[in-house]
C-alpha cells in the first residue's frame, strides 16, 4: 500500500495540443493517502476514466508525474505498478472457473498454490461466493461476474491500490445498495487505498471518506461528504451534489453586502476576494425557509412535489427559480410566500468560485 | 423469444420451392441411378444396394477418399493456425486496415479454374517463377507433372494461398470484437501474451472458428475445380481427390451406377462430419 | 512490434505473387514466354487483351458470366430476404430442421450435382441458358444468403418491428421503409457473398452450358488445354477475371471481416 501523489498532471490525446481545451486533463496536482477511501465524481466526458488509466498506467500522462510512495512511477507498465483495477462491465475469463479467475493475478506472480488456495478462500468468503468457486465464470448473472472482477482486484494483499470505475453501471438498482455497502465493508477489512469514480453522487458519498469532484479535466473541490454539501467550493459542486442542487442567485455586491434584485441578502460572513468577477448567492434548498408571512423575499409557489420524506417546493421570485425543502406543511401551488435563507449557510461565489467567509474567521 | 407464427411459412416457401427444385429432383434422380443398371436407351433394372457395395469394397474409392482425408487434414491443420496468426498480427484500426482486408480476400474472388490456370502458370519448371526459382536459383529439382510429392506440396499450397484469407477474416472479425478493458484487466493481472491468448482471444473467437473450421472442411471435401485444373489428378492418381474421381466415373466412363452410390455416400461422409466437428465444438456450451 | 507486423506483409506478398506472375505474363509476347524466363516484360504487348477484346468468344464469355451471376444475386436476395425474417422473428413447426436442410445444401459436393443437373435442366429446356446457371448456383447462394441475412436480422432488436406496428406501419411498408435500411449492410454482405460464389464456381456453370452462355472461365479451359504457346492470352483472360471481385471488394470493404463472420460475432 502506499501514498499516491499526482504532481503536475496533464493530458491531452491529441499529439500536439495548442490551448487548453484540447487537454482532457489541465494542470492536477492531488495526494491520496494510503489506506483511503476516494470517490472520483463528476459528469460524463469530465476526466475522470482518463486520470484513472494514467495512475493505473493504462495511459501515460502528456505531462506531469505519478509518485507512489515517492517512487517515480510515470513509466512503468501496469503490471509492474502492482495496482488493481475493476471496469465498467465485468471483465472475467469465460473459460475458467470462479476459483480460476481469483486465482489468476496471483498465479500470473508466481504464488505458491499454497497462498493462492488462503487468499481465493479468504476473498470468496468476503464477497460471499465460496459456494460459486467451482462453476464456470461464463454461467454467472451480471452482479455475480462484477463481484468476481471485484475479487480479483482485492486478491493480491500488497497492491498499492483498487480502483473502481463506475463498476456498478451494468448492475440492478436492488443489487447496487447490496454491492456498495460490500464495498464499503471490505474497505473497512482490507484497508487498501481504493478509488472509486463514478458520475453517480449517491455512489460517491456512501462509498468515500474524501470525494474529488472534477469537471472539465480540472479537479474542482476535495473534501469530506459534509464539506462538498455544506460548503461547495464552487456553483458546479453545488449544482451537482443535492437533489434538488444549490440554488444559484445572480447579484450585486456593494460594500460587502449581496443584492438579489435589489433585496439585500445577509451572507454567512465577510466576502473574502476582491475581485470583480460575476457574483452569485448560493445557498442549498435545506436551509431556505418557506413562510407565508414573516422576513424574507417574496415569492409565489409554481409547484409543490412530494417525493416522500420531504417535499420540494418550487418557487419563483423576481423571474428566478428557487427551491426549497420541507418537512410536514407545505403551502399550495399559486400560493405567495416568503423566502428566508438562513444566513450561516448563505455563500457568495465570484466567477463560480467560493468568495464568502464564514463569521469570526477564515476557513 | 421469438413469437411462434406457422404464418412465417409463407415467408419460407419461395427459398422452400427454390431449393427444392434444385436439390430434391436432382437427389431422387441420383438415388434413382444409385439403385439401377443402365445399358442406354433409358432401359433400367433394377439393381438393389449392389452399387453401394461394389463401391465401398472397391480399393480406388478407399484410395480416393484416404487422398481426401489428408488432403482435407492437412489444409485444416496448417490454414486454421495460420489464418488465426495471420489475424492476430494484424493492425487494428487505421489505414491499413481496409487495404489487408480487401488484398487479402482478392484470392477468394478468383473463379476457381482461373485459380488454378494461375498456379499452374506460376509453377511451369522454367518459366513459371516458382518453377523457375526453384529449379534454377536453389537448385531444388521440382516438376509436379512428375513427382507425386511435389504436385501434392502445390495443391496444398495453392489452397493455402486460396483460403487462408477466410480464416484470417473470420478471425479478426472476432478478434476486433472484443473490448478494450480485458486486454487492460489482463495487463493489470499480470496475464502474460500467452495467457491473454488463450483465456481472452482464444474464447472469444471461438464461434467464428467454428464457422471457419466448417466452412473450411466443408470447402476442401468437396474440392474440385482447382487441383482438377491444376494437375488433373495426377501424375498417376497421387491427386485424384474424391470429386475429381467422382466426375471421372460419371462424365467421363458414364458409369451412372456406380458414380450416384458414390454421389451419396460421398454426401453422407459430409454431412456426417459436418455434424461431428460441429457437435464437438459446440459440446463444452451445451454441457454448462 | 517490428515482427508482428511483417507478418501480414509477408501473407499478402505471398497472395501477391501468383497475382503478379499472371498479370506479367499477360503482357509478355508469346515469343518472349517460350524463350525462357522473365521477371519483367521485356516487351509489353496489349495484343493479349486486344484478342479478347475483339474476339466475341471471348468477351462474351465475360457478358455471359455476368449476366447469369447478377441474375442469381437478385434471385438469392429476393427469395432469402423473407425467409431469413421469419427464421429470425417466428418460431415454426420445423423451423430449425428446414434451416439445418438448407445448409445441407452448402454442404453437398458440387461434383454430385453435376450429372443430375445437366439432365434436370435439359429436361425443362433450359440447357445453355444464363437462367439454368443462376438458378443452379441458387442451391448453394440461397441457403448461404438466408444465413448471413439472418445473422444480420438477429442484431437488429425486436422492439424496433413492434414500434413500426404500433405506429401504424403496415408489414410490407416496414419492412421495405424501417427494416431494410436497417439491415442495408447485412444485404450488401449477403449480395457479395452471392457474388463471389457464383462468380468463382465453375463445375456446374461449365456443365450446364454450351455455347450460348458459356462462362469466361469456361472459355478459358480451351485455351488450357492446348497448353504452352497461348500463355499470354490465358494470362490476360485470367486477369480480366480478377478485376470484377477487386471492385465488388472494394464496396463492401467496411463490412468485410464481419460479413465474413456471417453478421454472427
Amino acid at each position: 500500500m502506499a501514498q499516491i501523489k499526482l504532481s503536475n498532471l496533464r493530458h491531452s490525446y491529441q499529439p500536439n495540443p495548442a490551448s487548453d481545451a484540447d487537454y482532457a486533463l489541465k494542470k492536477i496536482d492531488l495526494t491520496w493517502d494510503d489506506g483511503g477511501a476516494y470517490a472520483l465524481l463528476g459528469p460524463s466526458g469530465c476526466g475522470k476514466s482518463t486520470l484513472l488509466n494514467i495512475i493505473s498506467g493504462l495511459l501515460v500522462p502528456s505531462e506531469g508525474k505519478i509518485l507512489f510512495n515517492d517512487q517515480d512511477v510515470t513509466s512503468l507498465p501496469p503490471a509492474k505498478r502492482n495496482i488493481a483495477q475493476v471496469f465498467q462491465f465485468p471483465v472475467i475469463y469465460d473459460t475458467m472457473t470462479v476459483y480460476d479467475n481469483l486465482a489468476f493475478p496471483l498465479r500470473n506472480r508466481g504464488r505458491d498454490e499454497d497462498t493462492v488456495k488462503r487468499r481465493v478462500a479468504a476473498i470468496a468468503e468476503m464477497l460471499e461466493v465460496t459456494d460459486m468457486l467451482k462453476v464456470r465464470a461464463a454461467n454467472l448473472s451480471p452482479d455475480n461476474k462484477q463481484k468476481i472482477s471485484m475479487g480479483r482486484g482485492l486478491i493480491r494483499e500488497d497492491v498499492n491500490v483498487v480502483m473502481f470505475d463506475e463498476p456498478l453501471t451494468v448492475i440492478d438498482p436492488h443489487l447496487k445498495w447490496k454491492l456498495r455497502s460490500k464495498l464499503k465493508e471490505l474497505h473497512q477489512r482490507v484497508r487498501a487505498t481504493m478509488i472509486y469514480v463514478t458520475h453517480d453522487q449517491t455512489e460517491a458519498l456512501t462509498f468515500a471518506d474524501q470525494v474529488v469532484v472534477m469537471q472539465d479535466g480540472e479537479v474542482v473541490q476535495i473534501g469530506t461528504p459534509v464539506d462538498l454539501f455544506e460548503r461547495p467550493a464552487h456553483t458546479f459542486v453545488g449544482h451537482f451534489i443535492g437533489s434538488p442542487g444549490m440554488n444559484v442567485l445572480p447579484c450585486d455586491v456593494q460594500n460587502g453586502a449581496a443584492f438579489f434584485r435589489g433585496e439585500r441578502v445577509a451572507l454567512e460572513g465577510p466576502v473574502a476576494t476582491a475581485g470583480d468577477g460575476a457574483a452569485e448567492i448560493g445557498v442549498r434548498p435545506e436551509f431556505v425557509k418557506v413562510s407565508a408571512g414573516g422576513a424574507g423575499i417574496a415569492a409565489k409557489v409554481r409547484k409543490v412535489a412530494d417525493i416522500g420524506r420531504h417535499k420540494v417546493v418550487e418557487a419563483v421570485a423576481h423571474d428566478m427559480r428557487i427551491n426549497a425543502i420541507l418537512e410536514g406543511e407545505a403551502p399550495n401551488a399559486g400560493d405567495d410566500v416568503m423566502l428566508d435563507f438562513k444566513q450561516s449557510q448563505t455563500r457568495l461565489y465570484k466567477d463560480g468560485w467560493l468568495a464568502s467567509q464564514p463569521e469570526g474567521g477564515a476557513r | 423469444m421469438k413469437t411462434q407464427n406457422q404464418r412465417a411459412w409463407f415467408f419460407v416457401t419461395p427459398v422452400l420451392l427454390l431449393v427444392a427444385f434444385n436439390a430434391l429432383i436432382p437427389m431422387m434422380t441420383v438415388v434413382n441411378y444409385s439403385v439401377q443398371e443402365t445399358f442406354g436407351d433409358n432401359l433400367f433394372f433394377w439393381q438393389g444396394l449392389d452399387w453401394f457395395e461394389q463401391v465401398l469394397r472397391s480399393e480406388r474409392f478407399h484410395n480416393a477418399l484416404g487422398r481426401q482425408f489428408l488432403f482435407t487434414f492437412l489444409i485444416l491443420i496448417i490454414e486454421v493456425p495460420l489464418g488465426v496468426a495471420i489475424a492476430l498480427s494484424m493492425p487494428k484500426k487505421g489505414f491499413w486496415v481496409p487495404f489487408c482486408l480487401v488484398t487479402m480476400a482478392l484470392p477468394m474472388l478468383i473463379p476457381w479454374n482461373v485459380v488454378g490456370a494461375m498456379w499452374n502458370i506460376f509453377t511451369l519448371p522454367d518459366i513459371g517463377l516458382l518453377g523457375y526459382f526453384l529449379n534454377h536459383t536453389l537448385g531444388i529439382s521440382y516438376d509436379m507433372t512428375q513427382n507425386p510429392i511435389a504436385a501434392w506440396v502445390t495443391i496444398i499450397v495453392m489452397d493455402v494461398w486460396h483460403w487462408t484469407s477466410l480464416v484470417v477474416l473470420l478471425a479478426y472479425a472476432g478478434l476486433v470484437s472484443i473490448p478494450n478493458a480485458y486486454y487492460q484487466a489482463a495487463e493489470i493481472d499480470g496475464a502474460s501474451r500467452w495467457a491473454v491468448f488463450r483465456f481472452i482471444q482464444l474464447p472469444k473467437m471461438k464461434t467464428v472458428l467454428t464457422i471457419a473450421v466448417l466452412l473450411r472442411f466443408m470447402d476442401s471435401f468437396n474440392i474440385y475445380t482447382e487441383p482438377f485444373v491444376l494437375t488433373g489428378g495426377g501424375p498417376g492418381n497421387s491427386t485424384t481427390l474424391l470429386s475429381i474421381d467422382l466426375v471421372k466415373i460419371a462424365l467421363g466412363q458414364f458409369d451412372l451406377g456406380p458414380a450416384a452410390a458414390m454421389s451419396l455416400i460421398y454426401f453422407a461422409i459430409t454431412l456426417f462430419a459436418s455434424w461431428l466437428f460441429y457437435t464437438l465444438m459446440t459440446m463444452n456450451d451445451n454441457k454448462s | 512490434m517490428r515482427l508482428k507486423s511483417l507478418v501480414p506483409i509477408l501473407y499478402i506478398l505471398f497472395l501477391m505473387l501468383p497475382i503478379y506472375w499472371l498479370v506479367a505474363m499477360s503482357f509478355k509476347t508469346t515469343n518472349e514466354i517460350l524463350s525462357g524466363f522473365t521477371l519483367f516484360p521485356q516487351t509489353w504487348t496489349f495484343a493479349n487483351y486486344i484478342d479478347i477484346f475483339t474476339d466475341p468468344t471471348w468477351y462474351w464469355g465475360y457478358i455471359n458470366s455476368i449476366i447469369y451471376v447478377t441474375i442469381n444475386t437478385v434471385i438469392s436476395i429476393t427469395v432469402a430476404l423473407p425467409a431469413a425474417y421469419a427464421f429470425s422473428r417466428y418460431s415454426f413447426v420445423g423451423d430449425k430442421h428446414l434451416f439445418f436442410w438448407l445448409l445441407t445444401n452448402r454442404m453437398a459436393p458440387a461434383a454430385v450435382f453435376a450429372l443430375p443437373f445437366f439432365q434436370l435442366y435439359s429436361a425443362v429446356g433450359l440447357f445453355d441458358t444464363h437462367l439454368a446457371v443462376a438458378l443452379a448456383h441458387c442451391l448453394f447462394n440461397v441457403p448461404l444468403a438466408v444465413w448471413i441475412l439472418e445473422g444480420f436480422m438477429s442484431g437488429v432488436p425486436k422492439e424496433l418491428d413492434e414500434t413500426a406496428y404500433v405506429d401504424g406501419y403496415s408489414f410490407p411498408r416496414f419492412f421495405m421503409t424501417i427494416f431494410l435500411p436497417a439491415i442495408k449492410s447485412g444485404v450488401g454482405v449477403a449480395a457479395f457473398f452471392c457474388f463471389m460464389f457464383s462468380w468463382v464456381e465453375m463445375l456446374l456453370s461449365k456443365t450446364l452450358t454450351a455455347v450460348e452462355a458459356k462462362p469466361i472461365a469456361a472459355v478459358m479451359t480451351r485455351t488450357a488445354s492446348s497448353a504452352g504457346y497461348e500463355l499470354g492470352l490465358l494470362a490476360a483472360a485470367g486477369t480480366l477475371t480478377i478485376i470484377p471481385g477487386a471492385i465488388v471488394i472494394y464496396f463492401v470493404r467496411n463490412y468485410i471481416a464481419k460479413g465474413f463472420a456471417l453478421g454472427r460475432v
